[in-house]
């Protein structure tokens, strides 16, 4: 039984039409990809499946209860986690400080799952006084997905890691994702990159005008002749 | 119900509540309300312009106000002979040396590329230039103002007709408002907000201490009228024929009764006659600005207007010069509150700089435009009419509210009497909570904006 | 000679330094409520210096009350003891006007300047208020001892021609706001509560997504900004005098040292408020005496040697805004979060 289960999502703007009877289910301890060309309601699955888009129907448990009557913050209260794709992190905060603001919620000791992101991203430690504002993207990737684990979240969420970071960077974050998942949390990301992130996937959506077209491992999406040739460029 | 019967109806109820005034207070006291309801329609029209026209923010408007009464004096007082003399070289010498350092600065910047040097050469001009301008000009001051300082101890103004003021304030006003614009415009809303209330209280404070030209808090009494004067008209025969044709049959037949109670009423007919008068130029003068108003309004600088206002950054992308068509705007309106300034200190016939206060002059007129409905003229000018009626009435209403809920306590009770004394300030919390109401139940205030794309 | 420069660092200290060391901060304090209500509710608050007035005048008739009583402090001034009252007083009107006025607007996600002239609706409110309740006049409320040092004794003590002398409010005034700068720095530096108000100024947003509660930091920002007015207002008042319409235009100084200092920069709004009190002072001060004591004895200056009178206060202050915003708009310190 999957941790995370959205089924046939029907949700939009207005009177748009952006998602129709998507579907997305993530695993404990899986990486689920989405990825599809733009426009076909990636982010827009991320923000119905957070509570920050309503839903016209469809439903969406978290370890079997269900969720869709939950605001952001108490969806973030049962165990789900999300880093925007920008203004992810808070500026005018030392690194610490936006661990800290990351496990605000929690009213046990916290000093532990923090030193655990530490190890994990060693290079927040060293600049743990420093304004994350001041960082290169790339740590501020890290402060923002160390922020979103202070929760002690089951399932993650986040929304175009690598978008504007090098590639030497992204490959970095990647294995950084990689640890987060042996830890045994699930992840959920979108992806604008999306034959490196299909290498890392477990399960890969691939998304098109809202529909599910391809569901499959990542290895097998890569292996697919059609997706190769339709949504990875060859 | 229709937009336009909307208008007639709430107009026709204030001149019901203005008839009311006059049959139960006095019909002086109704045409004194009602000319200045004028004054201030003129007023909120002008910030209308900016605020419902354009969407600018600004909070200076007393300090224009006061620029049009500045006007008033320098266009209507005669000439000070002697002060002119004393020290009107002078100042026209630091006036002439103070252009020059401006001219000489602005030489220089065009002149010379941006650099170090540039900045100290600029810095060492503007302080050398204000020396010279103080050397030429403090003795000058104090020439003048030595001048028989009781009655005049200014250089007086050009002794010209009063009525020219009503223009030359509009000059004024847009004048500075030219400099302000240049400086504070490309702010954001609430800096744009704050940088005006700064140079009302500026330009305040300068016609209060320079005393040289307006007198200062000394201030300037008997300002000529363009309309005629009480006294000369009880003594016209025309106007007592006027007042017996007109109010004759209400009289008493037996001669002598009747020779004095006409007297009686020339007096009183005098004054509103004189009132009337008033109103008769500023209603020419609202329905002259409503209607220039109303075309800019329907042209297509009007839509433009409403186009930046509603999304700047598209119209700055689409070309649009933001920043200059704000300035257009911001100096449109501000003279037109010069305008309504001058008109103020004729209808007054003197000059108080010390009677200039933010919350009279600049916040109430701010409470007219958002009762009336920003961005629609008539409005404005109903928001006027009904907050200046309410700002004079809230007293006496005021008076009988406080008198009726004291009813019950003692005569000599300290906070019966505190309450009695203190009743005038209820019209400030009054206002603040109309402001308030309107605000948040009707934000587009009585009359909206129609909007005709 | 070097007497001479004694004397005229003596005339510097007292006529320059103690007064806008005091001065400062009492604008410092003000200017603090003013950058906190624009980092955590985006706008500027017109009604700040008429609810400083709010809070001063309830000290007042705490003041009044407690003398009637016999209550002293001795040698400080009895306003004192009757803070609370004002810091209670301010603090219950900033949230009862959020609750009536503001909470609207930030529910329909209002634009700053529709804030603003709801605030300006507030002012109108607490104006009349405060004048219907205590009247337009000026006060003095200030008992106790009046001095600290005095010009006199100074003098007999160091053999100089000038004294200093330091006011008791002076005195009491900057200790008093070193205090509460130092508790408030403390505050948003080191508890969680004031972390999460930094957090939520700086990304309301991610604020949201961590489950910090925006009510509860309103909440917190108000009671913290009516203590400030409170105080703010009590020292000026002690230092100069209460009139409800000075503290209007109190208004203009202070919105001045938060924009200087870089608005929604608690650290900026202080400095500000040190940087507007002394040009104030400093360009309006006549500088004749102490150039007499400095320069040989036939330079000596005819003239008062003043820059600009006093009633140009207001201007100074202005024009020290105007050249900020037009060299560095973001302040002297960044500004836009706390």
């Amino acid at each position: 039984m999957s941790l995370l289960k959205a089924d046939a999502m029907i949700a939009g703007y207005g009177k748009t039409r952006i998602l129709n009877e998507c579907n997305i289910a993530v695993d404990r301890g899986e990486i689920a990809v989405i990825v599809g060309p733009n426009g076909a309601g990636k982010s827009t699955a991320m923000k119905a499946i957070f509570g920050m888009l309503p839903l016209e129907s469809g439903s969406i448990t978290l370890d079997g209860k269900s969720i869709e009557k939950l605001s952001p913050q108490d969806r973030v209260a049962s165990g789900m986690a999300f880093v925007p794709q920008t203004s992810n992190v808070f500026v005018s905060l030392s690194v610490e400080e936006n661990l800290e603001m990351g496990g605000f919620l929690r009213e046990d000791d916290i000093n532990k799952t923090r030193d655990q992101i530490y190890s994990l991203f060693p290079i927040l430690y060293e600049k743990r006084k420093q304004a994350a504002g001041e960082l290169s993207g790339g740590q501020r990737q890290q402060v923002a997905v160390g922020r979103a684990l202070m929760t002690e979240p089951t399932l993650l969420m986040l929304d175009e890691p690598t978008a504007g970071v090098s590639p030497l960077v992204m490959d970095e974050l990647f294995d950084r994702i990689i640890e987060v998942r042996n830890t045994g949390i699930a992840v959920l990301m979108v992806e604008q990159n999306a034959k490196q992130a299909l290498e890392i996937a477990d399960t890969g959506y691939v998304l098109v005008s809202g529909e599910n077209r391809f569901t499959d491992t990542g290895e097998a999406l890569l292996a697919d002749a059609e997706v190769r040739k339709t949504f990875l460029g060859g | 119900m229709g937009a336009n019967v909307k208008t007639i109806l709430t107009f026709g109820i204030m001149a019901v509540m203005l008839s009311a005034v006059g049959i139960m207070q006095s019909w002086s006291l109704a045409l004194a309300i009602t000319n200045m309801c004028l004054i201030s329609a003129v007023m909120a029209l002008g910030v209308n312009i900016q605020w419902g026209y354009a969407g600018l923010f600004n909070v200076g408007i007393m300090g224009f106000t006061a620029l049009g009464g500045v006007a008033a004096v320098l266009v209507s007082v005669s000439p000070v002979g002697g002060a002119w003399q004393a020290g009107g070289l002078g100042i026209l010498a630091s006036l002439a040396i103070a252009l020059a350092t401006i001219a000489t600065i602005v030489f220089i910047r065009s002149k010379l590329p941006p650099s170090r040097s540039r900045s100290w050469i600029l810095f060492f001009v503007f302080v050398a230039g204000i020396a010279i301008v103080r050397w030429q000009y403090a003795p000058a001051v104090l020439a003048i103002e030595k001048f028989e300082p009781a009655q005049t101890g200014f250089l007086g103004g050009l002794g010209l007709p009063i009525i020219f003021s009503w223009f030359v304030g509009g000059l004024f006003a847009a004048g500075a408002a030219w400099l302000i614009g240049k400086i504070a415009l490309g702010l954001r809303s609430d800096y744009l907000a704050i940088a005006t209330l700064g140079i009302s209280e500026i330009i305040i404070a300068m016609i209060k201490n320079e005393d040289w030209l307006t007198r200062g808090v000394k201030n300037v009494s008997g300002l000529s009228r363009p309309v005629p004067y009480e006294v000369n008209l009880q003594s016209s025969p025309w106007f007592h024929d006027l007042v017996e044709k007109v109010g004759g049959s209400s009289l008493p037949t037996e001669t002598l009764a009747r020779q004095q109670a006409l007297q009686q009423m020339v007096i009183e007919s005098s004054s509103i006659f004189v009132k009337l008068c008033y109103t008769g130029l500023f209603v020419i003068v609202l329905c002259l600005l409503l209607w220039l108003a109303h075309r800019a309004q329907k042209a297509p600088w009007g839509r433009m207007m409403r186009g930046i206002r509603d999304n700047e950054d598209a119209a700055n992308a689409m070309g649009k010069n933001v920043t200059k068509r704000h300035l257009q705007v911001f100096v449109l309106g501000s003279a037109v509150v010069g305008i309504a300034g001058a008109m103020m200190t004729t209808l007054d016939g003197q000059f108080t700089p010390g009677t200039y206060q933010p919350l009279r002059y600049t916040f109430l007129v701010w409470v007219m435009v958002i009762v009336g409905g920003s961005g629609n003229n008539l409005g404005s000018v109903l928001g006027a009419f009904i907050i200046w009626f309410f700002w004079i009435e809230a007293e006496p209403l005021g008076q009988w509210f406080i008198s009726f809920i004291t009813s019950g306590m003692a005569a000599d009770s300290a906070l019966k009497l505190h309450l009695i004394e203190s009743a005038a300030h209820m019209r400030l919390i009054f206002m603040g909570v109309i402001l308030l109401m309107v605000l948040r139940f009707s934000p587009h205030g009585l009359l909206p904006e129609q909007i005709r794309r | 000679m070097s007497e001479d420069i004694l004397n005229a660092l003596v005339i510097v200290s007292n006529y320059i330094l103690v007064p806008g060391l005091a001065y400062g901060s009492q604008l410092a304090l003000g200017a603090l409520g003013i950058t906190l209500v624009y980092a955590v509710l985006r706008f500027s608050n017109f009604a700040h210096g008429d609810s400083m007035a709010f809070g001063t005048m309830f000290t007042i008739l705490g003041t009044t009350w407690l003398q009637s009583k016999g209550v002293s402090l001795g040698p400080l001034p009895t306003a004192l003891l009757a803070l609370p009252f004002g810091i209670i007083a301010a603090i219950l009107l900033c949230l009862i006007m959020d609750k009536l006025v503001y909470q609207h607007y930030r529910r329909q996600k209002s634009t700053p300047v529709m804030f603003v002239i709801a605030s300006v609706g507030v002012m109108f409110i607490t104006n009349g208020l405060v004048r219907f309740i205590i009247g337009p006049g000026d006060r003095s409320f200030s008992d106790g001892e009046r001095f600290i040092i005095k010009a006199r004794e100074f003098k007999r003590m160091y053999g100089l021609n000038e004294g200093l002398s330091i006011k008791m409010t002076q005195g009491l005034t900057f200790v008093i706001a070193i205090i509460c700068m130092a508790l408030l720095f403390w505050f948003l530096q080191r508890t969680k509560t004031g972390k999460s108000m930094r957090a939520y100024s700086d990304n309301e947003d991610l604020a949201l997504l961590s489950g910090i509660n925006p009510q509860r930091v309103v909440f917190i920002t108000w009671v913290i900004v009516g203590a400030l007015i409170a105080i703010a207002g009590v020292l000026y008042g002690l230092d100069k005098s209460f009139k409800p319409f000075t503290y209007f235009q109190l208004l203009l100084p202070m919105f001045a040292a938060a924009i200087v200092g870089g608005i929604g920069n608690p650290l900026g709004a202080v400095l500000g408020g040190f940087v507007i009190a002394f040009s104030e002072i400093a360009i309006t001060y006549a500088y004749r005496k102490f150039l007499i004591y400095l320069l040989p004895e036939q330079y000596e200056p005819n003239g008062l040697m003043q820059l600009l009178t006093t009633d140009y206060k207001f201007a100074v202050s202005f024009m020290i805004l105007v050249a900020v915003l037009i060299w560095r708009p973001t302040g002297l310190l960044r500004g836009k979060s706390i």
